[in-house]
């Protein structure tokens, strides 16, 4: 063969063709096994997991109106790539934007450092949340305006200016609500407050998704595997509430001025029928953009309109709490509604004195209870506390007591379906051990039997006390939602609890009360139309005595029990009755009879001077 | 003789080994083009309206072409070889003057509905000539004449090219001097060849980095000239075996460049570059004294070896400095110097996320998502290896190389048979360019050779890459298939 010298130099190409491939299987070995990262950077590329929002549960009051709804607004979405022969003088005019202010928001949208997400060739947000009526403006024009864009999604309203409170609101989830529930994204909304918040899961619904893939300029090609992953979104559920609206916008308007709470109960089924909380607030002041601004401003307010303070503050209930030391007394033995106790102007036992008003004396338990004789409780707790044949010690007597004070819904929490709940204060005997060094006796301890000292309930433990007198000795669980629309409520929210009184002591405290109505404390609250049954209360306080009232009615087949609380409001007969008895009749006749309607006005002309400290 | 005995025997001695691993390479190219060409709303691959309907058409008419290209006899390019090469440098010129411009090239003549690029063709011609006229009688690669000579053919067509503004495709030219290695071209100029890539790459990339605080000298430049002084040391030996010369030049130059980086690091820190430049010049100057000495050339070439080397760093910098802004993007990207992922860096960033995201086994025909959804540029053309790694996965992208490396080996061997030196510097010329392919095409890939757009033979969809390289292969399969025929 010709000229064949260098033959062995086909190993040298072949050697370097062999390294050449090696070299490169290693690198491929090393891009598609080594590791995972580029797998997830390929789908991040190609999937755009587009979420679809399914529509937020309504909220109905019990007679089926509406309260809270979503509405339409509209996001104007821009395509700047699209932009053409746009006429930007009447553009801005028909949003109603300065030109500067076009200017600006074009740059923020093409400003990659403020706006990460940004193609030239996909939607922006241009302008977010735009009102139906403001947008039919634009509508009209839209056609002239080429690469923009409308897109539409909902928007929580509220369709009344009450029970701001109980319906709570929405608003952006917060970074720690996304960390604690994956369901969430940056941006979603979630309930805040209210039934808004402790209803989150049913109201929300499942967002639905469509899975599609998108190509290198952020367009969308289509459904990835023709839409075989796609889920549709299920709308939230609605839910009713127990609230009547218009004894809540009653409630509201007697506590104008006025600081304190009202709830209502409706006894057979436990269900709120009105949750006030004084001062309050319009709803619709936490509707979409301003609600930080609000939110700020309420905050720094010393009334504290935010607090819910029918679950959330806690109060001495004073009288209204004799009825559950009778049925104490009765069920232990201490007395019998023949048994009879002397008061001359209070309870006097050495130099021990508690005040009481001129009334007859001495005198039998329902006398006690309509004249809300402070030396008759007095007397009782004295004569159980002191019982050594029932109970070894005073401490025992005190955990016997306390006991009772539990199977009636105080002292923790009554479990009721809102966000958060406080659970009030019944001492028990390690407490006055650990604060009186073990000597202590029912004399140290008198003024609980009053309801005072260390006795503390939230009003809705206060309107539970009346809704268990008017259920003669149980109380279902107290609850705001009355129905989830294809769901159900906590099987806990149904519950009948059973105090520790049997009901025949119950009808002879019903029988105090009565009376209270008919000649007593409470003769304000009596009408013509159906028994009521009620217990004032003036709880002391370091400034003006609050003003309580607690009652139910009718008598017999209760519909309604309730507990007006009005801080510093002075003798319960002063507020708490008669604001107790108008929402009664309210309730029970579905309006005002026009004598009461004037009562109305002069109590909703009433105000309360609170000072401006802090509280 | 006969011709239909004659024709048998062409027949039997064609290599089918090579035209069944052709058959295999076109086959599984015309599926990636399906893969990275597929439209989601245009779910027929067959249509002609899209890319793989048009390379099912190209095919089929490179297999015709084949067909017809084992017809000619090889006489025909013995004689031709010339005549070819002054056409096809004439189509060139001809290209320069008419072709539209698009996307600044200059390279693309429009034929009715298609397009051809003469310079796909031309290689075959370059390789036919220097075939030729290394098959002289007396032609002796050692002859500056002959060498010379040599070297006009290959850079004419490489300079009309890159006045096309087609530097990828000329580069491939540059393969041909693996050819000339194999004909017995002195190696230290292959050597050299890869002396020049590292110092460019070292240099450009680590030219503004320091080694450390302490010593404050910028690694490329160090490095650099390093490497000159061992590179030269090892050169004077392993070509002139002058061991004194050998042992004066190591023993001083990396003598005191050690000396001095110590002192540098441990007494008192100073830039340790000046030393080392001061002792490659002083090398120079000896390898030129021993040269006059001796009279001796090699001495005079190593010299200027060592000079160019040295110089290398400060006229790269230079350049560099100096090229446009796109150009030297791109080479920074590669270098790893920029994270530019949305600009220059991001055809190599999305090419590396399509091949990765394929795993071992990849995604499926068709069901790649990144080459389909281009977020990967040029994905049926240049960038068509992605497509195979991401739809195939490791097995499928080292499969296609492992059939690549049988199908380079299986050419040197049949190029080694040939019987005449004009067949087989043909045969190395094929395989050298299908090599040069692979390994721009699949290296940019890969990232690891900057981005030259040059296709990947069987693979990349286009009919003129497709013939051209038809061309090159089946008329080197003709001339195989007469090797056993007696030469007239």
């Amino acid at each position: 063969m010709a000229n064949n010298t260098y033959e062995n130099r086909k190993f040298v190409v072949a050697g370097i063709a062999l390294s050449i491939v090696v070299i490169y299987i290693v690198r491929l070995a090393f891009l598609q096994l080594g590791t995972t990262d580029y797998k997830s950077n390929a789908d991040n590329n190609a999937f755009y997991n587009n979420i679809i929002f399914p529509s937020r549960g309504v909220l109905f009051d019990r007679n089926g109106e509406v309260l809270v709804y979503n509405q339409l607004a509209y996001d104007i979405m821009v395509v700047t790539r699209e932009i053409d022969n746009l006429d930007t003088l009447d553009f801005c005019k028909s949003l109603n934007i300065t030109k500067q202010e076009f200017i600006d928001r074009m740059n923020t949208i093409m400003d990659r450092s403020k706006n990460p997400g940004y193609s030239s060739y996909t939607q922006q947000l241009f302008i977010p949340q735009m009102s139906s009526k403001d947008f039919s403006v634009f509508q009209e024009k839209m056609y002239r305006f080429q690469g923009f864009y409308v897109r539409e999604r909902t928007i929580r309203r509220y369709a009344t200016d009450h029970g701001a409170h109980v319906l709570g609101d929405v608003a952006e989830v917060s970074p720690s609500d996304v960390e604690k529930d994956d369901y969430y994204s940056p941006g979603d909304y979630i309930g805040k407050q209210g039934v808004e918040r402790a209803y989150e899961k049913e109201l929300r619904g499942e967002k639905g998704i469509q899975v599609l893939l998108r190509d290198a300029r952020g367009r969308i090609q289509g459904h990835y595997k023709n839409g075989e992953l796609d889920r549709k979104p299920v709308p939230g559920k609605d839910l009713t509430l127990g609230i009547d609206m218009k004894v809540q916008a009653l409630g509201e308007r007697l506590m104008k001025g006025k600081m304190g709470s009202i709830v209502a109960i409706e006894p057979k089924t436990g269900e709120v029928l009105c949750m006030v909380s004084a001062p309050s607030y319009d709803p619709r002041e936490l509707e979409g953009k301003e609600r930080g601004k609000h939110m700020m401003e309420m905050g720094r307010d010393p009334m504290k309109p935010m607090l819910n303070r029918a679950i959330l503050g806690t109060y001495p209930p004073g009288s209204t709490f004799k009825t559950t030391q009778a049925l104490t007394f009765l069920q232990e033995g201490i007395i019998t509604d023949q048994t009879a106790f002397p008061c001359s102007h209070g309870f006097r036992f050495g130099a021990l004195k508690v005040g009481c008003h001129a009334h007859g004396s001495p005198l039998t338990l329902e006398p006690a209870i309509s004249t809300s004789c402070n030396g008759y409780f007095c007397w009782g707790l004295y004569y159980m506390f002191g019982n050594r044949r029932k109970y070894k010690n005073v401490q025992q007597a005190m955990t016997t007591w306390k006991d009772y004070m539990v199977s009636m819904g105080f002292g923790y929490k009554l479990g009721i379906d809102m966000p958060s709940e406080s659970r009030g204060m019944i001492p028990n005997a390690d407490y006055y051990d650990k604060y009186h060094k073990f000597s202590w006796s029912a004399l140290s301890v008198i003024s609980i039997s009053i309801g005072q000292g260390e006795v503390t309930l939230t009003p809705l433990q206060i309107a539970n006390l009346g809704a268990t007198i008017a259920n003669r000795g149980y109380y279902v669980t107290p609850h705001v939602v009355k129905k989830v629309k294809g769901g159900h409520l906590a099987d806990s929210l149904l519950v009948k609890h059973r105090t520790k009184v049997e009901p025949k002591y119950y009808e002879m405290v019903v029988n105090g009360m009565r009376r209270s109505v008919l000649g007593g404390t409470c003769h304000a609250a009596n009408n013509p139309w159906y028994e009521v049954c009620g217990k004032t209360g003036t709880a002391q306080n370091r400034g003006q005595d609050h003003s309580v009232f607690m009652g139910f009615a009718p008598k017999d087949d209760p519909k309604i029990a309730i507990a007006v609380y009005v801080e510093n409001g002075g003798w319960g007969a002063t507020y708490g009755v008669p604001i107790g008895a108008l929402l009664m009749e309210q309730y029970i006749m579905g309006k005002l009879s026009d004598e009461s309607e004037l009562k109305a006005q002069a109590i909703e002309n009433k105000t309360i001077n609170y000072g401006t400290r802090e509280r | 003789m006969v011709q239909g005995s004659d024709n048998k025997s062409i027949f039997m001695s064609i290599d089918w080994i090579t035209i069944m691993l052709y058959v295999v390479l076109i086959t599984w190219g015309w599926f990636s083009v399906c893969g990275a060409s597929y439209d989601y709303s245009q779910p027929d691959v067959f249509s002609f309206s899209t890319n793989s309907g048009k390379q099912m058409v190209w095919t089929l008419t490179s297999f015709a072409l084949a067909g017809m290209l084992m017809m000619i006899e090889k006489k025909f390019y013995d004689m031709g070889a010339f005549v070819i090469y002054g056409g096809m440098i004439a189509l060139l010129l001809v290209t320069l003057v008419i072709a539209p411009d698009t996307k600044g090239s200059r390279s693309w003549i429009p034929i009715g509905p298609v397009k051809l690029q003469p310079a796909e063709f031309a290689k075959f011609a370059v390789a036919l000539a220097i075939g030729k006229f290394m098959d002289r009688f007396n032609f002796d690669m050692n002859n500056k004449n002959d060498f010379v000579k040599l070297l006009a053919m290959i850079c004419v067509p490489i300079l009309i090219i890159i006045l096309q503004k087609e530097t990828g495709t000329a580069l491939v030219y540059l393969t041909f001097f693996l050819v000339l290695y194999r004909e017995g071209m002195t190696g230290s100029l292959l050597f050299t060849a890869f002396a020049v890539v590292v110092y460019f790459i070292v240099g450009i990339r680590f030219a503004e980095e320091q080694i450390s605080l302490n010593l404050p000298v910028s690694i490329g430049e160090f490095v650099v000239l390093s490497l000159a002084m061992i590179f030269t040391t090892l050169m004077t030996w392993i070509y002139t075996r002058n061991v004194v010369a050998f042992k004066i030049m190591a023993g001083v130059g990396w003598g005191i460049s050690l000396l001095a980086v110590l002192f540098s690091v441990y007494v008192i820190p100073f830039d340790v570059c000046k030393v080392i430049l001061l002792l490659d010049l002083l090398m120079i100057a000896y390898l030129m004294g021993l040269g006059i000495f001796y009279r001796y050339y090699k001495y005079v070439l190593i010299a200027l070896f060592a000079t160019l080397s040295t110089s290398f760093f400060y006229i790269c910098d230079t350049v560099f400095d100096h090229l446009a802004d796109h150009q030297r993007i791109r080479i920074e990207v590669l270098l790893g110097m920029k994270e530019d992922l949305k600009g220059a860096g991001y055809n190599v960033n999305q090419a590396k996320i399509a091949i990765g995201s394929g795993g071992l086994s990849g995604k499926g025909f068709l069901n790649g998502t990144q080459t389909k959804l281009k977020y990967v540029p040029e994905q049926d053309t240049d960038f068509i290896f992605c497509t195979v790694g991401e739809e195939e996965g490791f097995i499928g992208s080292a499969g296609v190389l492992i059939v690549y490396l049988l199908f380079i080996w299986r050419l040197i061997v049949v190029a080694e048979r040939q019987p005449d030196t004009m067949g087989r510097v043909y045969g190395y010329s094929v395989l050298s360019i299908f090599l040069f392919h692979l390994l721009i095409n699949v290296g940019m890939v890969l990232g690891l050779t900057p981005v030259i757009g040059i296709p990947l033979p069987f693979f990349s969809y286009g009919g003129s890459s497709l013939w051209g390289f038809t061309i090159l292969l089946f008329i080197f399969l003709r001339m195989d298939a007469e090797r056993n025929m007696k030469r007239q």
